[in-house]
């Protein structure tokens, strides 16, 4: 571990820092424009091969440092038809011809921004550009990590370059104990209900306080991921004993800790008491629409997705085993589990999670994005409802146009599974 | 750089489906997307517009799809700077990805009226509007952004330059 102390006369957020430390300047200020050095550049099976004709166009024949670049086939593979496979190939091939160790093959793979932390190869400091909009993840490791076009991301896989303008921060000050059953989802949902689908846009969004402390790791990936939805830059959490605990053992690199200085101008600070918040339940069609989960009590569904980037995490695993244990799930509903990684799917094995999920009556899927975006293994038709443990819920997002998603945490998920309709995991333990 | 042209004026919240409509998006060709730049906003947009032109907006110009059509459909309509009070981050950055100088100066925009010649000097950081005399300073671009700007875009900036060649 390297501590950075950063000489500047003006107290910055850690955002500024990294970006300033990224850009070999002694401070910035929101709104500037700045070119930085990235650490890392990533893709997927459907932005990699466009950003790989970027890179084409741009007339370079190698990476700017191969051990630098993440490819991940997990949106559409398995490969889904003839067409994914096309595109899975492309990256497959770039991959290979580029010498780029971290591409992970199916049997390999995981969720991309649950497979990164997992494997540390991001780190505390890091500044990550993807061609994903949930890159923002990594914020709960300390890293500035947001998400670009095609074009951006392929460019710099052959600059490690990418210019970013400095955004302003929004503070979280987040106090109290969460209640027994309410977690990170639920924290970020009650956000983002609380400041609207916009209400970050182009700001980063950085959490912290009491609350925030006490989470693990995993939690705190959730809360991260989703600070998109509130049309942020990128989520931010800085490094303390639980991120420390987290890299210990499995970064790959040294990292660097950044943290807000005392007097640090904020666009706003917002205080949250979380001690009162309620599982969440964010409603079609935006994931903003959020409710106490006894205001979705009794709405039928048909089918639960519990993984994704959001909550595939083994902690998501444990908490929707927990819920559905010696439980089975409703007849006229498909509950799909998919762990996120091809770790977090051995771990479910290994602590016997597995074989709960199978007792209930749920299909358990090798890792992929798959029904998160509509993509495959879990498309809903028209009319159809879902309950997903997933970050968006705009129309269409999971299937037919006319199909409806609920956001909520993997024990709500798992607790609909088990009634049919929308409940709180204490309904299932009272059944 | 310094761009010098009659502004055309718009409001706020400009999206890019007005920008360029949906429905002609099946090409990606600049000059056939020129065609049919603001149509849907400003039906005689492209009958006055005179290549150097510019645009002046209030807030949040550029909000909507992610397409880089916009951007390049505004550019090869001839305009070659747009002033707005902001922009969406997305069209922020796909305007410059594309080579299109982008400024936010909203004392700017609440002064300057349709008609009125303007120049924008980006590298000095000043919006003159000669028709009325009044100056407004703005942030200058960083030399990078010039770069690409002046390149025609961030994929065109990096053609050639040594380090993607692989010559260190
Ligand atoms: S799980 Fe869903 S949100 Fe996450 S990367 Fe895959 S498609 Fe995107």
């Amino acid at each position: 571990m390297i501590h950075m102390p950063i000489r500047t006369s003006r107290p910055m957020t850690m955002a500024e820092k990294i970006l300033a430390a990224h850009a070999g300047l002694p401070e910035v200020v929101p709104g500037q424009l700045i070119e930085c050095d990235v650490d890392l550049v990533l893709a997927n099976d459907v932005t990699g091969p466009l950003a790989i004709r970027a890179f084409d166009r741009v007339g370079a024949d190698r990476v700017f440092d191969p051990d630098r670049i993440v490819l991940v086939p997990d949106h559409y593979t398995p490969n889904k038809d003839i067409k994914s496979a096309e595109q899975a190939k492309v990256m497959r091939g770039f991959a290979h011809a580029q010498g780029i160790p971290h591409y992970y093959e199916v049997g390999r793979m995981g969720i991309e921004h649950a497979l990164l932390p997992e494997q540390g190869i991001v780190v505390s400091g890091d500044l990550v550009i993807g061609a994903d909009s949930h890159t923002c993840t990594y914020g709960a490791l300390g890293a500035f990590a947001t998400g670009m076009g095609s074009t951006d991301v392929g460019v710099a896989f052959a600059t490690g370059k990418a210019w970013f303008k400095v955004p302003e921060s929004i503070r979280f000050d987040i106090e109290g104990t969460l209640a027994p059953g309410v977690g990170g989802k639920d924290l970020i949902l009650h956000l983002i209900g609380m400041i609207g689908v916009d209400g970050a846009l182009y700001q980063a969004m950085e959490f912290r306080g009491s609350t925030i402390g006490s989470l693990s790791m995993e939690s705190r990936l959730t809360i991260c991921n989703m600070a998109i939805e509130a049309g942020a830059k990128t989520g931010l959490i800085a490094c303390d004993e639980v991120t420390r605990g987290y890299l210990q053992g499995r970064a790959e690199r040294p990292w660097r800790e950044y943290r807000s200085d005392e007097g640090a101008s904020y666009a706003r600070i917002i205080e949250v008491d979380a001690s009162g918040i309620e599982p969440q339940v964010a409603f079609p069609h935006l994931p903003s629409n959020t409710h106490p989960v006894s205001e979705a009590h009794g709405i039928d569904i048909d089918q639960v997705v519990i993984g994704s980037c959001t909550n595939g995490r083994i902690e998501d695993m444990r908490a929707a085993a927990e819920v559905l244990r010696g439980h089975e799930v409703a007849s006229g509903v498909r509950c799909i589990v998919i762990p996120a990684t091809q770790q977090v799917f051995s771990d479910c094995i290994e602590e016997g999670l597995m074989q709960v999920f199978l007792d209930a009556g749920c299909a358990v899927s090798t890792p992929t994005c798959g029904p998160c975006l509509g993509g495959h293994m879990g498309c809903l038709a028209a009319g159809e409802r879902a309950v997903a443990t997933t970050n968006r819920n705009f129309v269409g997002r999971m299937g037919d146009p006319a199909s409806e998603v609920y956001l909520a945490s993997p024990q709500v998920a798992a607790a609909s599974a088990v009634c049919g309709h929308i409940a709180a995991p204490s309904d299932v333990k009272e059944a | 750089m310094r761009y010098r042209g009659t502004v055309h004026r718009y409001g706020r919240d400009v999206n890019t489906d007005v920008i360029i409509p949906a429905r002609f998006m099946n090409t990606s060709d600049p000059a056939s997307l020129a065609e049919h730049c603001m149509e849907d906003l400003d039906p005689g947009f492209r009958s006055k517009v005179m290549p150097g032109d510019l645009i002046v907006a209030e807030e949040n110009f550029g909000c909507g799809s992610s397409r880089e059509h916009a951007p390049i459909a505004i550019k090869a309509a001839g305009i070659d700077c747009v002033v707005a009070k902001s922009f969406a981050r997305i069209f922020f950055r796909n305007a410059i990805d594309m080579g299109l100088a982008i400024m936010e100066c909203p004392e700017a925009v609440d002064a300057i009226s349709a008609g009125d010649v303007v120049c924008v000097d980006t590298d000095a950081g000043l919006i003159l509007d000669e028709t009325t005399g009044q100056r407004f300073p703005v942030q200058p671009f960083p030399a990078f952004i010039t770069e690409i700007i002046e390149a025609g875009g961030l994929v065109e900036r990096t053609t050639g330059q040594a380090s993607v060649r692989g010559e260190d």
